[in-house]
């Protein structure tokens, strides 16, 4: 056990779960008092004591089955009839059928993944190799096609709202399907070539670790649920740095009527109510095929900060820029107004960012917008297509507001290579590498965003 | 004192006071209380993380001293403050009180020190930490490392008996790596649709089994559908009570739309639901 134990704990820190000595040692008490033959709580007692933020538990779930895999209770024999090796294939989707309509934590349905994993799992992975592969599963039970199926034996009349959860729920039955199959790929996989080996590739970074440039669409959806957090915190910074600057004036009268009842002496002192203030920000984002991803994301973030500041103008660019605030209008929806500003703003001549004629016609058509209260937020790789940079223009813009900062979704190594102007742009305004949420997070944190 | 024998113990006696848990929360439970570490229990709002700590106060016989947090709470509000108006009037009634006005007749006991002094078991709730400025982390890390707080003009206190702490958060922002060390971790999110039709079961008597069922599918729904604002268990809750005083049965197309307000509280978030679930 204590072998396991080390060697998980080790994997855990190899796939950048940080895990500190007390929290190791926090662990082992653990398992000095809960029932190990539980596995369920042994993996709740690991997470309890590790696993301190959410975005690490998808991969320590994986991980966690491949140290700790489920000792399979022998399974009843008539059972095991049915998985005999020449079953037909009709036949086994009908059992699967049957488990995707029931409950998916049923032995039987863990016990079915293990038997079509056996079977179909196993393909040539090159010249004389063989390996096991989750894909050769589903292609020959291909539990989509079953969801017709399913649904006419589930409802008396298709349509409406009964088939809407009635998809719903096979859908996620069939996903759970899809996950244990992939478990049970990298258990004999492990099995075959020893645990570490697999560990390595099976996990994948944490989706606060996600590159912004390589984000598929569904995790964009996770990425929005991390965004909103940060903006409000950014939008707290902002006002909290000017409370604490001054704390509202003295309001002597009432001071002093209260310190009657106190023999004159006045102990409790009033402040006037400080007028709140609004933070004023702008923000201009690359909206171009370089960093679609990005510029998803960062239109997730205005999105975000529009409801959190009463006062932001968001305007986005490909080589012309035209302002976007109109749709993002608290209250609306993100993917409607994501899809409505791509086909109505006017942001692209030509499909080539151009930077400094973006500054330009910015400065141009908007340069009064920046005053000496406004933040000014630049979210852009700095990629200029070889184009003029105009960075008079850009210093102009900076010097005239009360912050400027510049996020770049490009590693820094990759700066100043091929049509990059990163370094120059960063010596007008303060450039930081954005790559990831974490990063987007110390950069809240740290830079002195709201400072006078 | 031991707070509970083992995990299925925590979930038999949460039960009992009307507060179901999965292994997740059995388990976390039950090492906090065994392992004498504080639990920080993370998650959106109204999945059941105030209620977890009143449960499991509930559920041991223990007191509950709860600190909720805010912006701009500070030591004076959180653990403990001198009676400043009682100590003046003290002195100008009599020039030579300088050596009494710092007992305890003028010390104001706020949440962290009665949990720390308290000789009967407790459970401390310090409720939305992520609410208060970071500063009051720093006070809760010297305070949960050794359970003892020192008062210059009292001398130190150390806990007679150490209370069951539960730190919640909303997660508005990311709390100290140092907070999160030192506890145990429970993220709470959205429950399986078989358990919140029983948690719907258990906090609204008198509901059937079937409209619970059917509740607890359309709000899972509801959850996949990328709103601003997911439906939480208590408005699940609420939606059940709704129903149950409009005295429905089925859950079928009108009655969510005449009820869905109860769950979904913006507006696009309202728009977005009737289209995707085809109501009209
Ligand atoms: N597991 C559960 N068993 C029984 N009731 C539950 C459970 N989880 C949540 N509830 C009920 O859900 C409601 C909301 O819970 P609670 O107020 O504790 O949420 P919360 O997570 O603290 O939310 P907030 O972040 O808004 O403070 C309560 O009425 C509680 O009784
Ligand atoms: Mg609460």
């Amino acid at each position: 056990m204590l072998d396991r134990h080390v060697g998980f704990v080790g994997a855990l820190r190899e796939a950048g779960v940080p895990v500190s000595l007390a929290e190791g040692l926090d662990a082992a008490n653990a398992l000095m008092v809960i029932d190990l033959m539980d596995r369920e709580s042994l993996r709740e007692a690991y997470a309890a004591t590790l696993i301190k933020r959410p975005v690490h538990r998808p991969g320590f779930d994986v991980l966690f089955d491949l140290w700790f895999p489920p000792v399979m209770s022998g399974g009843s024999a008539p059972e095991r009839v049915e998985y005999e090796e020449n079953t037909p294939v009709e036949e086994l989707r009908g059992i699967l059928q049957r488990l995707l309509m029931g409950n998916p934590d049923d032995p039987a349905f863990r016990e079915f993944v293990r038997e079509m994993v056996g079977r179909f799992g196993r393909v040539a992975a090159g010249p004389g190799r063989q390996s096991w592969f989750s894909y050769s599963v589903l292609r020959a039970l291909s539990p989509e096609t079953l969801v017709a199926r399913m649904l006419n034996q589930m409802l008396s009349e298709r349509g409406g709202l009964p088939e809407k959860l009635a998809r719903q729920e096979i859908s996620s039955n069939i996903r759970k399907f899809e996950e244990a199959v992939a478990s049970e790929v990298r258990r004999r996989i492990a099995e075959d070539s020893g645990i570490e080996r697999i560990a390595r590739s099976a996990v994948k970074p944490a989706i606060d670790r996600l590159d912004f440039l390589r984000v598929t669409k569904a995790e964009l959806a996770q990425l929005r649920r991390e965004v909103y957090p940060l903006a409000r915190r950014l939008a707290s910074r902002l006002t909290i740095k000017n409370k604490h600057g001054h704390r509202g004036r003295l309001d002597f009268r009432r001071t002093v009527r209260a310190s009657l009842s106190t023999g004159g002496v006045p102990l409790t002192t009033h402040l006037r109510p400080k007028r709140p203030h609004k933070p004023e920000l702008i923000i201009l984002c690359d909206a171009s095929d370089s960093v679609s991803s990005f510029s998803q994301f960062t239109l997730l973030l205005t999105f975000a900060l529009r409801e959190q500041f009463t006062k932001v103008r968001a305007f986005a660019f490909v080589d012309t820029v035209d302002e976007i605030t109109k749709y993002f209008a608290p209250g609306a929806d993100v993917l409607d107004a994501i899809t409505r500003m791509t086909k109505e703003a006017d942001i692209t001549r030509f499909g080539r960012t151009n930077y400094g004629n973006v500054f330009t016609r910015f400065a141009d058509r908007y340069g009064d917008a920046i005053g000496p209260k406004t933040s000014l937020l630049i979210l852009g790789d700095a990629r200029s297509n070889y184009q003029p940079p105009a960075l008079d223009t850009l210093k102009h813009l900076v010097s005239q507001a009360r912050h400027a900062y510049w996020l770049n979704p490009e590693p820094r190594p990759q700066w100043d290579t091929g049509d990059s102007i990163a370094t120059s742009y960063s010596t007008i305004i303060p450039m930081h590498e954005c790559r990831n949420i974490t990063q987007l997070a110390a950069f809240i944190e740290n830079t002195d965003v709201g400072a006078r | 004192m031991s707070w509970f024998a083992g995990v299925p113990e925590v979930g038999e006696r949460l039960r009992g006071v009307d507060y179901l848990a999965d292994d997740g929360i059995a388990t976390s439970v039950f090492l906090a209380g065994a392992l004498g570490k504080p639990l920080l229990v993370e998650g959106p709002a109204g999945v059941g993380k105030t209620q977890l700590a009143k449960a499991v106060a509930g559920a041991s016989g223990a007191e509950l001293v709860r600190l909720q947090c805010y912006e701009g709470l500070d030591e004076a509000r959180a653990l403990y403050e001198w009676n400043y108006k009682k100590q003046l009037l003290r002195i100008q009634a009599d020039d030579d009180a300088w050596g009494d006005i710092f007992s305890e007749e003028f010390l104001l006991e706020r949440p962290l020190l009665k949990a720390i002094r308290s000789d009967a078991p407790t459970v401390l709730l310090i409720d939305e930490i992520d609410k208060a400025d970071v500063e009051v982390e720093g006070l809760l890390l010297e305070i949960l490392s050794d359970y003892q707080v020192t008062i210059p003009e009292l001398g130190t206190i150390a806990a007679v008996r150490k209370p069951y702490v539960v730190l919640t958060s909303n997660a508005t922002r990311e709390l100290s790596e140092a907070l999160k060390r030192r506890c145990l971790y429970l993220h709470l999110g959205y429950p399986t649709p078989e358990r919140e039709r029983d948690i719907v079961l258990t906090r609204v008597p008198g509901l059937s089994g079937n409209l619970a069922e059917q509740l607890a599918r359309t709000v899972a729904t509801l959850r996949s559908l990328e709103l601003k604002k997911s439906p939480s268990i208590a408005e699940t809750i609420d939606w059940g009570q709704t129903l149950l005083a409009l005295g429905r049965e089925e859950l079928d197309e009108d009655t969510i739309g005449e009820t869905l307000g109860v769950v979904l509280k913006h507006h696009s978030d309202h728009g977005r639901a009737v289209k995707e679930l085809g109501l009209s």
